[in-house]
């Protein structure tokens, strides 16, 4: 068993290294840009100017259809269609690209909602405290709220980046030799399926018990203000 | 001098300012008294836009507003330049420490450098005998000592007038008096104010002058000497309603 599972781990741990932690961060990178896009979008009452006003109305109607959207198909067939479905269109993306594109939609789609929701849990009076200093709403977003709402989103973002890591594996299926792949593959050699799958699950457990910490870390950073952090 | 005239407020159906009108003197302490839910609080947000009254101006020397009809980003900054409010749950930011709630604000918005700002915070937070809490955060402070600092941040904008919104009736009477001190002087400093409270006795040590609201109208607007020593029915009532004076 030892033997199966050190001559397996580097290929599986360089499958990790290669394609399952890259995807994860530059997908989430991207899906964070674009929830915060989103969650702004949706957060913020348009001035009674016309001319921003109904613009601004046009990007809510997408950004409300983006959200509905990738959170009503399934991860699963949202990658088929970009990668296996576009060429169709005259879309041709690399594997890679497509899962990067996947990934980043769907995960912003999710993410923004909680973004929207940590915004929308800093008081009125905040925003009140600020304007009557004369902060405009940027000032009062940058200086004042996001860093409030930061703290709030925190814990479910990090269950959306955990959630992102493993949802990786799908990638195998647009034919993207990621670590489950790889496990796939060397279960087809060896017959092993317990011991390779186990050992798959295994590593993701690792990447994401990492994160695990890198949440509490950022956590207390970011909590050093709240009553009773410092203990 | 502030102008209110004809103000109209509405909430769904019910009239909270009903085409009021009142004066707010320069350099001078008015306080504003009524029952719960007279329209006191809306009569302060008004002064400072966090509350839009349907119609209605407000006027200072060298400014005009009109309720009515919509307000330039500009505007809206003079307007909030010259006030700045004081909330009942002092609303600090409690993402930032004492110090950076009271600069943020003068070098964001007015432009002011840091070594500016922190001087005059450091002499503000001295004046109200908070120097050594600098560098904390909001929430590692009591109540009382964070009323003091969201004073500080009000005082640090430079504002003619400072509106205060109950700033005591949150806080327990030990506490509430070290904020009471702290307002009177201000207000024997010549710091214009203008103040709600449910507090009658220090209406009656501060106050240059009493307006007394019930039911979104003025029912007294003179001195507190008149409001006091001389009250109508009404005012009685009201005096009486809230003491525990025996006499009564």
């Amino acid at each position: 068993m030892w033997h199966t599972i050190i001559t397996s781990l580097p290929a599986m741990i360089s499958a990790m290294l290669q394609y399952t932690i890259p995807l994860a961060i530059i997908s989430f990178i991207f899906g964070l840009i674009l929830a915060v896009l989103t969650a702004l979008i949706k957060f913020i009452q348009p001035s009674e100017n016309k001319l921003i006003k109904y613009p601004w109305l046009v990007l809510r109607a997408i950004a409300n259809f983006y959200v509905w959207l990738f959170r009503s198909t399934p991860l699963l067939v949202q990658l088929f269609i970009i990668f296996f479905g576009l060429p169709s269109a005259g879309v041709q993306l690399s594997p890679f690209i497509a899962a990067v594109i996947g990934f980043s939609l769907n995960t912003g789609a999710y993410a923004s909602e909680t973004i929207r929701s940590a915004l929308l849990s800093v008081p009125q009076d905040q925003w009140d405290a600020a304007f009557t200093l004369n902060f405009t709403t940027k000032q009062t977003l940058m200086k004042i709220v996001l860093p409030q709402a930061v703290r709030i989103a925190l814990p479910p973002l990090s269950n959306s980046f955990i959630g992102l890591v493993k949802d990786t594996s799908l990638a195998s299926s647009i034919t993207i030799l990621e670590m489950f792949q790889v496990s796939q593959q060397i279960t087809a050699k060896n017959f092993q399926p317990l011991l390779m799958y186990s050992l798959a699950a295994f590593l993701y457990a690792v990447v994401c018990s990492l994160l695990t910490l890198l949440q509490h870390y950022l956590e207390r950073r970011t909590s050093k203000y709240v009553k009773g952090s410092e203990a | 001098m502030i102008s209110l005239k004809n103000i109209v407020k509405t909430y769904g159906k019910k009239q909270v300012l009903k085409n009021l009108s009142v004066d707010f003197p320069d350099g001078k302490t008015t306080v504003i008294l009524g029952p719960s839910g007279s329209g006191k609080s809306t009569l302060l947000r008004s002064l400072d836009l966090l509350v839009r009254p349907e119609s209605g101006t407000l006027s200072f020397s060298d400014l005009q507003l009109d309720y009515s009809k919509p307000v330039s980003k500009k505007l809206s900054f003079d307007v909030r330049k010259k006030t700045s409010m004081v909330f009942q749950n002092w609303n600090l930011f409690p993402n930032l420490t004492v110090i950076k709630n009271i600069t943020t604000a003068p070098e964001t918005v007015l432009g002011k450098s840091k070594k500016e700002t922190e001087e005059r915070a450091h002499k503000l937070l001295a004046q109200v005998g908070l120097s050594e809490y600098a560098d904390r955060y909001p929430s590692q402070l009591s109540g009382g000592q964070q009323q003091r600092i969201s004073i500080c941040r009000a005082l640090a904008m430079d504002p003619e007038y400072i509106l205060l919104d109950e700033p005591t009736s949150a806080l327990d009477p030990e506490l509430e008096t070290q904020v009471l001190l702290i307002l009177e002087e201000l207000s024997k400093m010549g710091q214009a104010m203008i103040i709600v409270t449910h507090n009658m006795e220090f209406a009656r040590s501060v106050a240059d002058k009493i307006v007394f609201v019930e039911d979104g109208d003025i029912l007294f607007d003179g001195s507190p000497d008149e409001f006091f020593n001389h009250p109508t029915t009404r005012i009685k009532d009201f005096l009486s309603g809230i003491s525990f004076n025996e006499e009564k």
